[in-house]
């Protein structure tokens, strides 16, 4: 009797805690919201979301910020493209194919990666990637797209890589058991059995990379240049909402249409981060079934 | 385990005992200017080996950001490397405070390109035009031929806000402009960029000798380096005073260290770092 009504009370509690978390999130939103939707008082949503040119401390001020969604979106892809490979890759190769020991010595070390504080990679980006890919590119900045990108790659590896590795090694042994009893060698095994079982968990771990990346502020405020324009190629200069944020919040007067603007970029990056969420969760539900 | 517990309540009590005389003794915050920072550092140091009792934090963040922080009253001190604004005057009246401004000190902004860059001189117009993007190519002011990398600060920055409206004359820095946080990110992407132009205050620029200063002339006459006489005169065009805010006229621990910073021993301290006094 006792018993049940402690266990009655801790689930109590639990469901408190769950519902607590989930109004914080909605006032986030809310709250970001509330502020963010009154730069419509001052910039149509034509301009706001579909213009080129952010100059919010003009005599003549324009937020549009559609160079600063896509200067976001371009790095992150960037990032993708180049840390999905090689984060994947390394998944496979640790749950499928290296031994115990080497094992021992990787994981720890990819771990390691998501422990480095973001501005000492920034920094790393600054001074040494970007004099780097300036002389090998024969361009005259390396503050670029792809020197963003090629630092977040960095920084999203050990999700993506402790998500799919999880994945993969969850696909019940019987699997490959019978496939290679079937004849198949190791390399058709993990190519056309285990990884496709996996599949779900590993497109869990690249949106969580997706996520991150987008959401990084330090690295891309130090690496890319921070130049409002429409990037023609990964060789140009972007800048991101978060860096826009981070750079221009601590000056900004409360209450002016540029600390809206500002909301309203802020708000932007939560959809996103939240549709990105949301997809995850379907295909974790996929994978449940 | 005894020897421990006593241990702990010695600690405990001595941290207790160095909280309170910390809150109750000079402990003096200032807040501000990136540009300022240095400087600030260098004079709360020498302030602290005089005043053994005193504590005086100094932080950076921008201009905007000490200001704000006077309004707001989260400092006793902000470091401003440009004058308050009209908006700003506003909000502190809307919070009850009262920014004034002492000078400390004197800056030349220095406009600092490539070694490798040809050009030594130009005039405060063809600045302006320049990070307005109307001049496109270093050829048009004989260099060689070739896009034109404009760096500037974020627009927290003191310097960002002064070039705009001096140097600029109000107008929008080009779409092209690559903005960096510090002076010091200036700094360093100018040495890597043989097409980079950017400004800094002359104290960063001077310590490294992997980026040129360019002489600035007014539109008629010759061009000046940010000397000290040079910017003390006036005659080198692009120049600012350095200033504390604080909330109504600066007394207590406050008026003791602007004295400080003004008295000779300060002032020394100014111009080692490569500001003016």
């Amino acid at each position: 009797m006792k018993r049940d009504l402690f266990g009655n009370a801790m689930g109590r509690l639990t469901h408190i805690v769950a519902y607590t978390s989930i109004a914080v999130i909605a006032l986030i939103f809310v709250f970001l919201f509330l502020e963010g939707y009154r730069i419509f008082g001052y910039e149509d949503p034509a301009h706001l979301f579909f213009g080129t040119e952010w100059q919010p401390t003009s005599e003549n001020p324009r937020y549009e910020m559609l160079t600063l969604i896509v200067g976001s979106l371009f790095v992150t892809l960037g990032a993708m493209a180049i840390g999905v490979p090689l984060a994947v890759g390394c998944a496979v190769y640790l749950s499928e194919i290296a031994p115990q020991w080497l094992e021992e010595i990787l994981k720890p070390a990819i771990e390691i990666i998501a422990g480095i504080p973001s501005v000492v990679i920034g920094f790393f980006a600054l001074v040494v990637l970007a004099p780097l890919l300036s002389q090998v590119f024969g361009i005259p900045s390396g503050l670029t797209a792809l020197n963003g990108a090629l630092m977040l790659a960095v920084m999203i590896i050990p999700t993506v890589e402790t998500i799919s590795e999880d994945a993969l090694r969850s696909v019940p042994r019987g699997y490959r058991h019978a496939s290679l009893a079937m004849g198949a060698t190791e390399w058709e095994t993990i190519r056309q059995v285990v990884v496709p079982s996996a599949m779900p968990g590993i497109g869990v771990g690249v949106l969580l990379g997706f996520g991150r990346a987008i959401g990084e502020t330090m690295v891309v405020l130090m690496a890319t240049g921070n130049a409002s324009m429409i990037p023609t190629g990964f060789l140009d200069p972007v800048r991101t909402m978060t860096g826009t944020i981070a750079a221009e919040m601590g000056e900004v007067a409360r209450g002016s249409p540029h600390y809206f603007a500002l909301f309203m970029v802020g708000c932007i990056l939560f959809l996103i981060s939240f549709g990105v969420n949301l997809v995850a969760n379907q295909f974790i539900r996929r994978e449940d079934r | 385990m005894a020897k421990l517990i006593q241990f702990l309540a010695l600690f405990c009590s001595i941290l207790l005992v160095s909280g309170c005389m910390a809150q109750h003794e000079g402990k003096l915050k200032i807040i501000g200017s990136d540009t300022m920072v240095i400087l600030g550092q260098a004079w709360a140091e020498r302030y602290m080996e005089l005043h053994t009792d005193k504590t005086v934090s100094v932080t950076g963040g921008g201009s905007g950001v000490g200001i704000t922080a006077i309004i707001e009253g989260g400092t006793d001190v902000a470091q401003s490397s440009r004058e308050i604004k009209e908006s700003e005057i506003k909000r502190a009246g809307a919070n009850g405070a009262n920014p004034v401004k002492t000078e400390v000190a004197y800056d030349g902004i220095a406009i600092i390109v490539n070694p490798s860059n040809p050009v030594d001189q130009l005039t405060i117009d063809q600045v302006g035009a320049i990070f307005k993007g109307e001049i496109k190519s270093w050829g048009e002011m004989g260099g060689s031929d070739g896009p034109i990398g404009i760096y500037s600060r974020e627009s927290s920055s003191g310097t960002y806000e002064f070039m705009k409206e001096h140097v600029l004359k109000k107008a929008d820095y080009a779409p092209s402009t690559k903005y960096s946080s510090g002076n010091a990110a200036i700094v360093e992407s100018v040495s890597q960029d043989k097409t980079a132009v950017g400004y800094v205050g002359v104290a960063y620029a001077k310590q490294r000798n992997d980026v040129k200063i360019l002489r600035i002339a007014k539109n008629e006459g010759p061009g000046y380096l940010p000397t000290k006489e040079a910017v003390k005169s006036g005659e080198y065009p692009i120049a600012r005073s350095l200033n504390f805010y604080t909330n109504g006229e600066p007394k207590g621990e406050a008026r003791e260290f602007i004295d400080f910073v003004l008295s000779p021993e300060g002032k020394a301290i100014t111009e080692e770092l490569g500001y003016f006094g």
